[in-house]
């Protein structure tokens, strides 16, 4: 397939305006601007099947929709540039490599919304990244792509870059304006919903960073151009996929919505780091979404099809692991995460994710109780569904998964009370 | 307590992007990092005078996110990322050489305070893993031989 949101990265000065420009850049916000309505851009996008890149897959078109068509307050658009998901590392390419894609789909996006000014929220860790947007978004307001009288028109925007400071929650959409209002990153009870009542209060929508860099070529080249890449009307356009682990060559993939795991796996990625351990499992969509067993991945990477086998698509990290991976620790090194990143407000999050990172400890130091695996999937199922935001659900599926697909490797850890699996590192 | 003139613009120019003082937070306390090292209880007051809010309220911030410093850390930070696809790439090994060569567990500073070495959760370069953030910058597809000559080369 022609490469649509990586066309640039390998260009010299991929960064630069000028090379962004040369390659036909910003010519999809002058066409928003100058010759569509807010109306017209909301309704092509709701028409291209774009769906949220940032882990919900929630459609891009319908959310913009939510916003107020009549402003009577100060409007505002947040890029969702945290990217911490375990396994997720597509939006760093896109920061680093072509901001100014990113950054014109910003800009559209606030024009279609009426927004008074863009937050890019980047998590703290991406100083590189930083500097380049920084950088970027000079060059956006020298050129009056950001700022006053955008493209010669009557409409002003501002583009902001927020850094954050180490917090995976803040990835979350109420955190992350919580965050940005300077305050600890604590996610907010929904309702209000951010298109009502979002950050100080104001009309907002939150976006990932791929799902702003989607829209220039929705603007330039259709929708329905867009329409036709990928799976189905509902599993549309290109898609950036992160592959790690246990392959010969991990990084970031371009191809259509709906490619095949194993084409990923096998081709693109080049096959299984040694060749005599074979895949064993795969987690599809970053470490908050259910394992799929080695059987289970002949399957095409998009939302629906993923969620048939009961996993998602998430923030596209493909997790690799091979016959050497033990799923004890694998699993106890997720809920590690979970339980480190909790941010504490509700009772079944915070206590839940200690208590399974506590038991899993346990099996892993070859101390193991015979009740302890279904205590780990009982913790989990009462987490599930019972919390303020995701990171609950995030915290609970991976156990769930864990425990019931590789239930025989569990049990065999806490009879013997210690690793078999062969060829497992263990510290 | 004072910054001096060149901070005090600075810091008027974060505040000046927001819609309230507030908001500047990360920002500003980013400011006080990159001056001092770290976050002091002086400076949290200082912040929480200039943004309208308490100092327990900055005090809560500078905690909340792992980034802020709350004591001095080494010269040079090292933060190796440990978490699903690192450890698939060899991050404990990683780790423990590092444990090993500069002398110090996880949390610690070495006694000159040339290094510091912290345990982090995914860093987003999972497919360059194993790797480790130094100050500010990423070192990604690291063996235990390249990790030597980068460090043996610092001063
Ligand atoms: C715990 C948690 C962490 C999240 N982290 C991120 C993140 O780092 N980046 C991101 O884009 N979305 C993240 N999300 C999803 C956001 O809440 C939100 O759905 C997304 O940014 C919306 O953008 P989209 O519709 O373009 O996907 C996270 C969600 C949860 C529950
Ligand atoms: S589910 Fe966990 S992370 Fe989310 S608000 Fe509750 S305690 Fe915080
Ligand atoms: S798991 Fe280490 S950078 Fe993502």
């Amino acid at each position: 397939m022609e490469k649509v949101l990586t066309r640039n990265i390998h260009k010299e000065n991929s960064q630069s305006i000028d090379v962004y420009l040369a390659g036909g850049g910003y010519e999809g916000l002058r066409k928003a601007v100058t010759s569509m309505s807010p109306g017209d851009v909301v309704e092509a996008v709701k028409k291209s099947g774009l769906r949220g890149r940032g882990g919900a897959g929630f459609p891009t078109g319908l959310k913009w929709s939510f916003m107020p068509k009549e402003k009577t307050k100060p409007h505002y658009l947040l890029c969702n540039a945290d990217e911490s998901e375990p396994g997720t590392f597509k939006d760093r390419l896109l920061m680093e490599q072509d901001p100014h894609m990113m950054i014109e789909g910003c800009m559209i996006g606030a024009y279609a919304m009426q927004a008074d000014a863009v937050f890019v929220y980047i998590r703290g860790e991406f100083v590189h990244g930083t500097k380049v947007l920084d950088k970027a978004v000079a060059e956006a307001y020298e050129k009056s792509f950001a700022g006053k009288n955008i493209c010669g028109s009557d409409w002003s925007c501002e583009l902001v870059v927020h850094r954050g400071a180490g917090a995976y929650i803040c990835g979350e959409e109420t955190a992350l304006m919580t965050s940005l209002e300077g305050e600890r990153g604590y996610p907010r009870v929904k309702p209000p919903f951010p298109a009502q009542a979002g950050v100080w209060g104001m009309p907002t929508t939150i976006n990932n960073v791929e799902t702003l860099a989607c829209v220039p070529d929705i603007i330039v080249r259709g929708a329905d151009w867009f329409a036709g890449i990928g799976t189905d009307e509902r599993n549309t356009g290109p898609k950036l996929y992160c592959l790690s682990g246990h392959v010969q060559r991990p990084g970031v993939y371009e191809a259509p919505m709906g490619l095949p795991l194993k084409e990923l796996i096998y081709d693109l990625g080049g096959g299984m780091l040694h060749a005599d351990r074979p895949l064993k499992a795969c987690i599809p969509g970053g470490s908050s979404v259910p394992v799929l067993r080695a059987e289970e991945c002949d399957v095409n990477l998009d939302f629906d099809s993923l969620a048939a086998l009961k996993t998602g698509l998430g923030s596209a990290g493909i997790m690799v692991m091979d016959s050497s991976t033990c799923m004890v620790k694998a699993l106890l090194r997720i809920s590690h995460f979970y339980a480190h990143e909790s941010c504490g407000q509700c009772t079944p999050c915070r206590e839940g994710c200690g208590w399974m990172e506590r038991i899993l400890q346990r099996i892993e130091d070859g101390k193991g109780l015979q009740q302890d695996i279904d205590l780990l999937k009982n913790i989990a199922d009462n987490i599930e569904g019972r919390t303020i935001c995701a990171l609950g659900d995030a915290a609970a599926w991976p156990v769930q998964s864990f425990v019931t697909k590789f239930r025989d490797e569990f049990q065999a850890h806490v009879d013997e009370q210690r690793c078999t699996v062969q060829g497992a590192a263990h510290a | 307590m004072s910054f001096g003139a060149e901070f005090e613009q600075r810091v008027d120019a974060l505040v000046a992007k927001y819609p309230e003082p507030k908001a500047a937070m990360l920002m500003v306390l980013w400011e006080v990092q990159k001056d001092k090292g770290w976050i002091d209880p002086e400076s949290e007051a200082w912040v929480a005078e200039r943004l309208g809010t308490s100092p327990a309220q900055v005090h809560g911030v500078v905690s909340f996110y792992t980034m802020y410093k709350q004591k001095p850390m080494g010269r040079h930070h090292i933060q190796v990322c440990t978490t699903l696809s690192c450890m698939l790439r060899g991050s404990d090994e990683l780790m423990d050489h590092l444990k090993g060569k500069l002398g110090i567990g996880e949390g610690e500073v070495t006694p000159d305070g040339k290094f510091s070495l912290c345990r982090v959760e995914c860093l987003g370069s999972c497919g360059t893993a194993p790797m480790f953030q130094l100050n500010d910058e990423y070192h990604e597809n690291l063996t235990l031989e390249s990790v030597d000559r980068l460090l043996d080369g610092l001063d």
